[in-house]
């Protein structure tokens, strides 16, 4: 895809793309905790929210209450500004890198007659767009840890470093031979490839389990959520957070969590292409919803790792695994 | 036939597994092949078939743990201790306790405190009985010593109060005489809760 823009995309629509992705993912985001409340319960067989409105569907709206009234409290050794500015790194990258990604197949709004592409931006450098915004987004965890002067939000920081740093290679190199293979960065060639009906992961098996392992390392999910574990370290770099600046961390968490899914969707499971009966829309929505499901099966069943676990399965088993993935990719493309 | 086979006291060694207590690999070799081997099994994949079913006997079979406890109920065991009951006679309704004072005496956290007098047919009558609930510690003896069964321990557990005195006085804890037909009788030391079939499960080694 070319780089200049096309002329069906104008100033007014980008805004109005910008704000839907805004209002559409955030809103997702608050929902999705209370999905993941309602899977988890399911599979302890507990009930989970069940009492704020139908099936505890309001719960959602009683937890943005909560976090919108709460006391907002800075510690009184805490670098105020970072402290203050750290959540809006994690929501803001977090939000940013949607822009890049197409959700949609491009349509036509009826009546008016618009052709809409589903696309905030198409980025002719897409993937190195999305992967370097969820990169700059470790500084929202790594100063949340550092200026909140407590020791866990320390120890917490320190594991961002490590954990987001070093996955950021394994999930840049797992992408890599997906790259090679299309020939392009941008999203919309991704999809475009993979309109025949033959998924990416076919051809790229080993690339699309790295690229989940990594992707659940860089959203912070459970196998690898060290950042804020619990069990060891109180909540880790959000542990002197409250309020709305908690929240902020959350939300931006949870679009992480479906940028992956939307970036595992296009680059590997087919896009928004037709598949069999079934129309574009409805394809990538329920990869995504899927994607998102899995997220939560795996934090139902699997432990956490240790950190030094981590570096080892990150720079003695995936790295690797991604170079030779790499390199066999290209060496079957130049005999084919 | 001889006595060998009911000497033999090693009864449970027959299904026991046992772990595989080997030796750790020791040369680069034998250690790749037990990571090879241990990456190939599927046992991640295993803890993700338990999660999903598990979530499908919760949702579809009926098996949800959860007890949504104010609106539902378990029934408690009759050798439950909570709040006292006094109870009363069933034929003439007069209350059951004679004054005789060992609750009282055995109390070990000393938070019965009663008075009695005469009355005018020269028979004891509890005028005053309260029981501390800052201080009891429901251990029961109380019950166990009275000899008319007067004093028992009921099943009201749900005891959150503006104060504790709201349960401790002697009419509080009195049968009231309109229910006297709801009455519960202690069901003695040995009794089994009215779910216990319920309750029944193999045990472990029978899995």
């Amino acid at each position: 895809m070319d780089a200049t823009i096309l002329p069906e995309v104008t100033a007014v629509g980008v805004i109005i793309k910008a704000v839907l992705i805004l209002a559409v993912i955030s809103a997702i985001a608050g929902f999705g905790t209370y999905i993941e409340r309602k899977v988890l319960a399911f599979m302890q067989r507990r009930l989970g929210p069940q009492h704020v409105g139908p099936y505890g569907l309001l719960q959602l709206a009683a937890d943005g209450i909560k976090l919108f009234t709460k006391e907002d409290i800075i510690p009184q050794h805490a670098n105020k500004i970072i402290f203050s500015v750290a959540p809006a790194i994690t929501a803001a990258t977090a939000f940013i890198a949607l822009a890049a990604v197409p959700v949609f197949p491009d349509f036509t709004i009826p009546f008016v007659d618009v052709f809409v592409p589903s696309i905030a931006s198409d980025v002719n450098v897409g993937i190195l767009f999305v992967l370097g915004m969820m990169a700059a987004g470790l500084y929202g965890p790594l100063l949340a840890g550092m200026a909140q002067s407590n020791k866990w939000g320390i120890i917490g920081s320190a594991r961002t470093a490590i954990q987001f740093l070093s996955y950021e290679v394994v999930t840049g190199l797992s992408l890599l031979a997906p790259i090679m293979m299309v020939g392009s960065l941008s999203f919309v060639d991704f999809n475009d490839y993979q309109s025949d009906g033959t998924w990416l992961v076919v051809y790229q098996p080993v690339a699309f389990v790295l690229f989940l392992i990594a992707g659940y390392a860089e959203t912070n999910r459970t196998p690898f959520d060290l950042l804020e574990h619990e069990a060891e370290i109180v909540s880790g770099y959000v542990t002197e957070y409250s309020g709305m600046r908690w929240g902020m961390f959350f939300i931006g968490e949870y679009a992480n969590m479906i940028t992956i899914g939307v970036i595992a969707s296009v680059v590997f499971l087919g896009g928004y292409n037709d598949w069999w009966i079934f129309a574009g829309w409805f394809m990538i929505l329920a990869k995504i919803a899927f994607s998102f499901f899995f997220m939560l099966w795996v934090r139902a069943a699997w432990p956490h790792v240790r950190p030094d676990q981590l570096m080892w399965l990150c720079w003695k088993v995936l790295m690797p695994l991604a170079v030779i993935n790499v390199v066999i990719t290209g060496l079957v493309m130049m005999a084919g | 036939m001889g006595l060998e086979k009911f000497k033999d006291r090693n009864v449970g060694t027959q299904n026991y597994i046992k772990l595989d207590l080997t030796h750790p690999p020791k040369d680069g070799w034998s250690k790749f092949k037990q990571v090879l081997s241990r990456a190939v099994q599927p046992e991640l994949f295993v803890g993700l078939w338990v999660t999903l079913r598990e979530m499908n006997n919760a949702l579809f079979r009926g098996k949800m743990h959860t007890t949504q406890y104010p609106l539902e109920k378990l029934p408690i065991s009759p050798r439950y201790r909570a709040i006292h009951d006094m109870l009363r006679l069933l034929e003439s309704g007069h209350y059951r306790c004679i004054g005789c004072g060992l609750c009282e005496k055995i109390c070990i956290s000393n938070c019965i405190s009663m008075d009695t007098r005469y009355d005018e047919n020269q028979r004891k009558e509890v005028s005053e009985y309260t029981i501390n609930f800052g201080r009891c510690i429901f251990c029961g003896y109380c019950a166990e010593v009275c000899p008319e069964l007067a004093i028992v321990h009921g099943g009201r557990y749900e005891n959150a109060s503006e104060q504790r005195a709201s349960f401790s006085l002697f009419e509080d804890m009195l049968t009231p005489i309109d229910n006297l037909n709801l009455q519960q009788e202690y069901q003695g030391f040995g009794a089994i809760s009215p779910n216990a079939d319920d309750n029944i499960k193999k045990t472990p080694l029978a899995y």
